[in-house]
């Protein structure tokens, strides 16, 4: 019924490869384009996922399951660079100059995360125990959350809202899953080490999702993870080499200073730099926010302007995994409907 | 009941705490809107009052004053506005761009202004 009809996947993060293994079980031919040297994305680097700590590796394994297909052919280390819709076909062109041609394509290509050295007051890069909260999943899979110098840490400090939400940096969105990720690592630091305080510093609480808010109490009741309301306005370092934050406890309306041995930046999505690139080669409209500008909210958030070409996931707008997968498989029933109608 | 005769015996009636919008003057709110529009964009998020030097040590909290001038409540405001060294660290911290201390000033010229029924 699909004939041989071939549809280009850009990008083989978790929109990508989930969108590839719906196509090829529907029958079609699959390129899967990966810019790294193995696809999984931003992923790899995740230990575990909110709301329920459910391991990142079930997650890495269904989706390596779901590309293993005859069907899908995954081309590694190349970068799309162009996407332009010729004849019946739509072409795709890559670094090297060579080229691609396919029935339709999906832009799959992710964000990336916030660079952390950009909010110089929070110190990232300057003082040795301001880590990102990517880096304190890597100090999870690898067993242990300690200090520079190998210390348990007595006090752990999450500030939400890095690199989101803020007109500094120029990011008026709320990166949306940060504020989960928070409640979810800091959990994750009082099982390890019930003797560790770990306060939250947050803006709003954004528990959108099912199941979050509830991780949210749970964070409360049974983990004593404190949460304080306000925005920090900065970090030093004091005689002792113990981190020094500043920040307003607005809820008690009086600034409040704090020492701490880790500081956990929750920095948020971007657009990423590839997918920003191919927008531009392509003529593809982006949003004030940067990311893929879709052809309508509601109705669709998979239609890009140029025909028979879609987007799959982040490359849209931040989202957690279940929204990208999501999205994905709308992203496949868009382009099965254009195939079928061509 | 002469009012000073219950006065004498410990009753007196307490005025209200209650943010009564119907009643409060928001001139002074509409003076800064129209004057530093940024204003309006305040979540209320204290990176402000954080970075702020005269609050570490004296009751100036620029966050809490944004919220008071909108609500119309401003008889609080007299003394904590004169506090601001107009330093600026504020600014350089705000995630919403507000022109924070353009804000403490045109608050403390519109009380000024409203003291002499100019506004």
């Amino acid at each position: 019924m699909t004939g041989q009809k071939h549809v280009i996947v850009a990008g083989g993060g978790v929109a990508g490869m989930e969108a590839a293994g719906a196509l090829a079980e529907l029958g079609f031919e699959v390129s899967l384009i990966e810019k790294e040297q193995k696809p999984g994305g931003h992923l790899l680097q995740w230990y575990a996922l909110f709301p329920d700590h459910r391991p990142a590796d079930e997650v890495r394994h269904y989706l390596r399951k779901r590309i293993h297909n005859e069907k899908i052919t995954l081309v590694t280390g190349a970068e799309v660079q162009k996407i332009r819709h010729h004849g019946q076909e739509v072409v795709v062109t890559f670094a090297d100059g060579t080229s691609l041609n396919g029935d339709a394509a999906i832009i799959a290509t992710g964000f990336e995360l916030f660079d952390a050295h950009r909010k110089e007051e929070y110190g990232y890069g300057i003082y040795d125990n301001v880590i990102t909260s990517a880096e304190l999943e890597d100090m999870f899979t690898a067993g242990k959350v300690v200090t520079d110098d190998g210390r348990m840490p007595a006090r752990v400090g999450l500030i939400h809202c890095v690199g989101s939400r803020d007109e500094k940096v120029n990011n008026h969105y709320c990166s949306k899953v940060c504020c989960v990720t928070a409640v979810k690592q800091a959990i994750e630091i009082r099982k390890k080490y019930p003797e560790t305080e770990v306060f939250c510093f947050y803006m709003d609480m954004r528990m959108y999702g099912p199941y979050y808010e509830e991780l949210y109490r749970e964070a409360q009741e049974v983990h004593n993870v404190n949460f304080i309301r306000g925005k920090v306005s900065e970090a030093s370092v004091n005689i002792s080499n113990r981190l020094v934050i500043k920040v307003e406890d607005t809820l008690a309306g009086r600034p409040l200073k704090m020492e701490l041995d880790i500081l956990v930046l929750m920095v948020g999505m971007e657009m990423s730099r590839s997918g920003a690139r191919l927008a531009e080669a392509s003529g593809l409209r982006t949003g004030i926010n940067r990311f893929y500008e879709t052809r309508d909210h509601h109705f669709g958030n998979n239609l890009s302007e140029i025909r028979g070409v879609f987007y799959a996931g982040t490359c849209t707008a931040p989202m957690n995994i279940t929204d990208t997968i999501s999205h994905a498989r709308a992203a496949v029933a868009e382009t099965v409907r254009y195939l079928n109608r061509r | 009941m002469n009012g000073a005769a219950v006065n004498k015996f410990g009753f007196t009636i307490n005025r209200s705490r209650t943010i009564n919008y119907d009643t409060s003057d928001r001139k002074v709110r509409e003076y800064i809107t129209l004057r530093e529009p940024s204003f309006k964009l305040c979540f209320a998020c204290g990176g402000c009052s954080a970075a702020c030097t005269a609050g570490q040590f004296a009751p100036m909290n620029l966050r809490k004053i944004n919220t008071m001038i909108r609500r119309g409540e401003i008889e609080s405001l007299r003394e904590e506005v004169t506090r601001c060294m107009l330093c600026g660290k504020c600014l350089l911290v705000c995630p919403r761009g507000v022109n924070t201390r353009n804000v403490v000033s045109l608050a403390a010229e519109a009380i000024r202004k409203l003291d002499r029924n100019e506004l």
